[in-house]
């Protein structure tokens, strides 16, 4: 069909003029990226040639240092493990609840999805929630990372629509078995909603990685920072300079070239794990799985 | 069905099993959702952390009142918040339009291409793109200056593109576009995709030509989108693009263009501790918000028909 529509239309100065222009957003799109990777493999300052698109004099010392160094590991460890364990937490509480309000048995139901969902639009703010986490006692506390993003109404939506997709003699032949909630749920409902699972997953896990708002408000203890309030502080540091070109010259000269390559290898250390799971993420959302839930 | 629930008494066993399980889960979502919301009444006190709840002493509308002594600040905090969300509406054609050129690209491996790495900057945090535009913009070590500067002599003086406070505004719109237009595209694009490929047959053989297939055909099929994004952009227009983005391109000489009312209520609210303001920002914000996207979704159903919920 593809070929069909190839040979009817000619090639016009729009087609020409559209390639070009992807071609410029392909660019803008991956250069800011692929600068940090060219920047953590070379010191841009030493080098003779155009370094802007290929590195040179290049060496792996600013990845030597991060691993030698114990003060980037543990934030490393530490929004390892929230990604990890806030995703199941998520994962477990989300499905389970979309689940539940699927039950026609279940009384309220509907009320009770709808004080789910209008949390959605109603929100209290920062500051009163900051205060309300506090006298939770979960200030300065890992599980700040962990338990308030459990169950969250945008994925409930995409979660209980999936779920209501399902045919419903499967979950009714277990129900005739004498399945009850519990193990229609473990047996039946989470092995064929994997699709919907493997989506919310990813975007989850994404977004505790990308995720330093809890850290800056609540969480002043340095063993518990995550990476990226890390990398936040470290170009901070850097930015001091970056406000006066004039003192680019004087005594920082000396130790500024490594800092620049090791910020940015932390950057591209960030940006790994989120390209790994990116190719799986991106098949969820060409099938329009969470386009739809933007309408929900 | 749902009707098998009549009065409380009459609850089955499973009913009532069902219910038991919901129970945590209300538990949960009133304290992490509902409970935040009874943290505006700090705004009608003075509140000092540690203070009993019973000795807090009531003040009633003075904490809005200060707004009114800093109004030059909530006034410029305003003023930033709103042209700021203003320009992010404006441009809220944009990643339309970029949808509709990527579907008209024929070239198939392209229009992949393009659209992979185009969405990759809505999964990454803005630490990391601050970090990314630092690296090419900085005056003193960015790579653009090094090579227009300082190897080249291109251009007399480093150019200065984050610390500078009259493009500050058009740099955060094009940062917001750099993030988000390419997962705005795919919504579009799945929408273009719903199009019944029957109407476009048909109007190929009409003899319509390719703009004016765009004009009467695709065109159309995503107001129904893009209405959908304008109503949750007016709800969203005291938030602008959050405050993540703001907070870390906030430096001291931009800050008086780009303090929104997130990075104030932080400012004042968490840095020095006056919770009290704090809050009553928070939830003049919050009900603002929320009224606007309902008068806006109330609009659009007047106008359109249809609503977004």
């Amino acid at each position: 069909m593809e070929g069909d529509n190839g040979l009817k239309r000619k090639i016009t100065v729009f087609d020409i003029l559209n390639i070009l222009f992807m071609l410029i957003a392909l660019v803008v799109c991956i250069y800011p990226l692929y600068c940090l990777f060219v920047s953590s493999l070379s010191d841009p300052k030493k080098t003779e040639s155009w370094f802007l698109i290929f590195p040179t004099n290049v060496s792996l010392n600013s990845y030597k240092e991060i691993f030698a160094n114990n003060r980037i590991l543990r934030p490393i460890m530490i929004s390892l493990l929230r990604a990890v364990i806030g995703t199941i937490i998520t994962l477990i509480c989300c499905s389970m609840f979309s689940f539940l309000v699927t039950q026609k048995e279940l009384p309220h139901r509907k009320g009770i999805y709808k004080y789910m969902v209008i949390t959605m639009y109603l929100n209290a703010g920062m500051i009163p929630w900051i205060i309300t986490m506090v006298t939770y006692g979960l200030k300065n506390n890992f599980f700040v990372y962990i338990v308030p993003t459990a169950l969250s109404a945008f994925y409930v939506i995409l979660i209980k629509t999936y779920i209501e997709s399902i045919p419903g003699e499967l979950e009714e032949s277990a129900r005739i078995d004498g399945a009850g909630f519990f193990t229609t749920y473990f047996k039946i409902v989470l092995p064929v909603s994997t699709p919907i699972i493997g989506a919310v997953g990813m975007f989850s896990a994404v977004s505790q990685w990308n995720s330093w708002y809890d850290n800056l408000m609540l969480v002043q203890d340095n063993n518990l920072k995550t990476l990226q309030l890390m990398l936040y502080q470290v170009i901070q540091n850097m930015s001091v300079v970056m406000n006066d070109p004039k003192t680019a010259g004087t005594a920082m000269t000396v130790n500024r070239p490594s800092i620049l390559s090791v910020r940015s290898a932390i950057a591209v250390l960030t940006v790994i794990p989120i390209l790994l799971v990116y190719p799986f993420m991106q098949r969820y959302f060409a099938k329009g799985v969470m386009v739809g839930a933007v309408k929900g | 069905m749902s009707n098998t629930s009549g009065s409380r008494r009459a609850w089955s066993r499973t009913q009532k099993k069902l219910f038991l399980i919901s129970v945590p889960f209300l538990l949960f979502i009133t304290a992490f959702f509902y409970v935040p919301l009874l943290g505006w009444l700090i705004s009608f006190v003075k509140y000092y952390p540690g203070i009993p709840i019973n000795k807090l002493e009531f003040v009633g509308l003075q904490n809005f009142k200060s707004f009114f002594y800093n109004r030059e600040q909530v006034i410029r905090v305003f003023r930033n918040t709103l042209v700021l969300s203003g320009l992010i509406i404006l441009t809220l054609p944009v990643p339309a339009i970029f949808a509709i050129l990527l579907n008209e690209l024929s070239a198939r491996r392209l229009k992949k291409l393009v659209q992979t790495f185009s969405t990759i900057p809505y999964f990454i945090s803005y630490v990391l793109i601050y970090l990314a535009f630092v690296t090419i913009f900085s005056p003193s070590d960015g790579m653009l200056n090094i090579l227009l500067y300082e190897k080249y002599g291109m251009i007399n003086r480093p150019l200065n593109v984050l610390t500078n406070p009259n493009i500050a505004w058009t740099v955060q719109t094009c940062m917001y576009l750099f993030k988000n237009v390419g997962y705005n595209a795919i919504i579009y694009l799945s929408a273009i995709a719903s199009i019944d490929p029957q109407l476009i047959e048909a109007a190929e053989v009409d003899g319509a030509g390719r703009f004016q297939r765009i004009r009467h055909i695709i065109v159309p099929g995503l107001v129904s989108t893009f209405v959908v994004l304008l109503v949750l952009g007016l709800g969203n227009i005291l938030s602008g693009a959050g405050f993540e983005q703001y907070y870390v391109f906030g430096n001291a000489m931009v800050l008086d263009k780009l303090e929104v009312i997130d990075t104030y209520t932080y400012k004042m609210g968490i840095v020095q501790g006056n919770y009290s303001f704090g809050t009553a920002m928070s939830m003049l914000k919050s009900l603002v918000s929320v009224i606007l996207l309902v008068t806006a979704n109330g609009i659009v159903k007047k106008v359109r028909g249809s609503s977004i919920f």
